[in-house]
């Protein structure tokens, strides 16, 4: 069984996933980043493939973007790092990148690459859901992939419906309508969202990201789904400087509320 | 072959809408409503009053008899550059900011590059009152401070786009970021037939005028409502696409179009994305771009800031890859040689991407009884600084002692 969808099967609060920039702050950092996660308690690890034009992101993701880039980072070099990560852990992970890096390395040696390694899921949150459905669908299934689709506060019930059926794995719920990093804080307004997704019942667990950044977010988050997803604020975290290791524990026991400083 | 957009926004494999689910709702709303609202007599009526008393529509189909003389072929010269603002850029924001009013947008948001886009569209909201903020790179601003100026007086914020190379796509980029924050009451005029469906064939219908115009125009001039070769440049795509419209079903006349080569094809500093380019997806668009083996975009160049895109509409990618379209590229020194030609020769004062246009007659094959139209999409005056700074070196028997 695919290791999300085995994560979800054990954990159904709670579950803390968090984002990186492979390639970023240092090339080789990947190992060490991954490893430093699993240690400190994270369930579930999201590698971003480095991008020049991310869409979706805001500023804290889009530099660390640029620097991975600029210190050499390319996928066939991300996928040798994590062929060797995968010897030393059985953490669940989940590639996320834009679709064009899909399309350059081939979408069907993609994924087959994905499986090969022992990735275990991919968001790409500009591959439209017809377009999967219609031509990549039978490609990630038979590779094993878990795969996410982003929901937002905007998208009508149907098309969650929709996405629920076409999800593997987990559900990504955007907190808010923005870019990566954007807002700080959780709104009434949203958390009338959360419980609206909530009483939808959907077949998949959901996780919560975009904004969640601290303990408080994170803790409001899990009340109304299975867990949440950090990015931004780790990236900062790790470009202040300093041991991995020791920035990667400090922050999650502060995310999980085990303050020790 | 019939050439036309898919429900779906393919020309043949390219386009479609590669957005990320929180730009859905947006462009669904537009998807689902543009052919409506279009088609509608209020919004005709609006959009044809405007084009005419407005932006000063017709424009001219000029026979530039000095040209044809020198090139042995007749040339028409479509006047885009008589537009109000100076080039084809209105058509378009005209019509999207009519369409945005029905969508009950408040706040308008656009990219530019050399800064006529952005003009159109801060003209177009201090028209209609609205709040407009336009993303440029900030290399741009500094190119092109007339423009800038320009987009102050119209009452537009412009906000530096300070990410990535800092131009065109940058701008791009961030006025998708901003789509994306501002989910409910802002619309973005997007300034060319690029981007997600519905907005290439959006902006090519709103550009379709002038084929329109051209074919009354040519058939009382010439007797015949079709010319043998239709020339146009191409960034995104959007003067090309409208002179081509429709003749885009009549494989008899030949569509040229123009790109920027930069400092050459090869040299590195290009935006020749017909020959440089490969399939891949930019801004929402499965199209034809410039990029790394590993997908990352790279950065184009160009001596005009107009045609510095590395990507091109999927309409373009679809008509070059079948061979419907020809692209010729142009380099730097052939377009400006060009742009100081085409001034002495015609009294008209080019800009520097439409001078580009007027280079490709060097270039193609013709026969002296064809009548070529050539799309002048702008005028030069926004170019000045860069003109000046190559005048003596065209110029130099009337430089001034
Ligand atoms: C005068 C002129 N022509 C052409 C272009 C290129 O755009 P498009 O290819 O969309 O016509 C521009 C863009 O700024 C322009 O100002």
């Amino acid at each position: 069984m695919n290791r999300i969808e085995q994560l979800f099967q054990q954990k159904r609060e709670g579950v803390l996933n968090i984002y990186f920039t492979a390639g970023y702050p240092g090339l080789t950092d990947t190992q060490p980043i991954i490893m430093a996660l699993e240690e400190a308690g994270v369930d579930l690890i999201e590698v971003g493939m480095p991008y020049s034009d991310p869409l979706a992101d805001g500023p804290t993701i889009q530099e660390s973007g640029m620097a991975a880039l600029q210190n050499g980072m390319t996928l066939p070099l991300l996928f040798e790092q994590l062929a060797e990560v995968r010897r030393h852990t059985n953490i669940p992970l989940v590639l996320m990148g834009y679709f064009n890096q899909v399309m350059q390395y081939g979408e069907q040696a993609f994924f087959s690459k994905c499986q090969e390694v022992g990735i275990d899921g991919v968001i790409l949150p500009d591959l439209p859901l017809y377009e999967y459905e219609t031509q990549y669908r039978t490609m990630v299934e038979e590779a094993g992939l878990a795969i996410s689709f982003l929901i937002t506060p905007q998208t009508p019930e149907d098309r969650i419906r929709k996405i629920d059926a076409l999800t593997r794995g987990f559900i990504y719920m955007v907190s808010n309508s923005s870019i990566t990093g954007a807002k700080v804080g959780i709104s009434d307004g949203q958390i009338a969202y959360f419980q609206r997704i909530s009483q939808m019942e959907l077949k998949h667990p959901r996780l919560i990201g975009f904004g969640i950044s601290s303990y408080e977010t994170f803790s409001q988050a899990c009340e109304y789904s299975q867990g949440a997803i950090i990015g931004s604020a780790y990236i900062k975290a790790l470009g202040a400087g300093g041991d991995i290791r020791e920035i990667t524990h400090a922050f999650v026991q502060k995310i999980r509320g085990q303050v020790s400083v | 072959m019939q050439i036309s957009v898919d429900d779906r926004g393919y020309y043949g494999r390219f386009g479609g809408a590669y957005i990320p689910e929180m730009l859905y709702p947006n462009v669904e709303e537009l998807r689902d409503q543009y052919l409506s609202i279009i088609a509608t007599d209020d919004f005709q009526r609006d959009f044809h009053h405007l084009l005419r008393d407005y932006v000063g529509r017709p424009t001219p189909l000029y026979l530039a008899e000095r040209l044809s003389e020198h090139f042995g072929v007749t040339i028409y010269l479509k006047r885009e550059d008589l537009c109000h603002t100076g080039a084809h850029k209105i058509n378009n924001t005209i019509g999207q900011i009519l369409l945005a009013q029905r969508l009950g947008k408040k706040r308008i948001i656009a990219e530019t590059g050399a800064g006529q886009h952005g003009v159109a569209t801060a003209t177009v909201c201090a028209l209609m009152g609205l709040e407009c903020v336009v993303y440029m790179g900030s290399v741009d601003i500094q190119r092109q401070a007339p423009n800038v100026a320009r987009m102050r007086m119209l009452g537009a914020e412009v906000r530096p786009a300070t990410s990535g190379s800092q131009t065109l796509k940058d701008a791009t980029n961030e006025a998708i970021r901003d789509w994306i924050n501002n989910p409910v009451d802002t619309h973005y005029i997007i300034g060319s037939v690029v981007g997600p469906h519905p907005y290439p064939d959006m902006v090519a219908r709103f550009q379709s005028v002038i084929s329109a115009e051209m074919k009354t125009q040519l058939l009382e001039a010439t007797g015949k409502e079709d010319p043998q070769i239709i020339i146009a440049c191409v960034g995104g795509g959007s003067n090309a696409a409208g002179a081509y419209y429709h003749y885009l079903n009549q494989p008899e006349v030949r569509l040229i179009a123009v790109e920027a080569a930069g400092e050459g094809v090869h040299s590195g500093k290009s935006a020749a994305t017909s020959v440089l380019g490969t399939e891949g997806v930019i801004h929402g668009s499965r199209t034809l771009l410039m990029q790394t083996a590993d997908g990352q975009i790279v950065e184009p160049h160009s001596i005009s800031a107009g045609l510095d895109y590395p990507g091109i509409g999927p309409m373009h990618a679809h008509l070059i890859t079948t061979g419907r379209a020809e692209a010729v590229s142009i380099t730097d020194e052939d377009a400006m040689r060009s742009a100081f030609f085409v001034s002495r020769q015609e009294g008209i004062i080019p800009a520097l991407e439409t001078a580009h246009a007027f280079s490709a007659l060097d270039h193609i094959q013709y026969n002296s009884s064809d009548v070529i139209v050539i799309n002048l999409s702008g005028r030069g005056d926004k170019d000045l600084g860069t003109y000046i700074q190559h005048i003596d070196r065209f110029q130099p028997e009337n430089a001034i002692r």
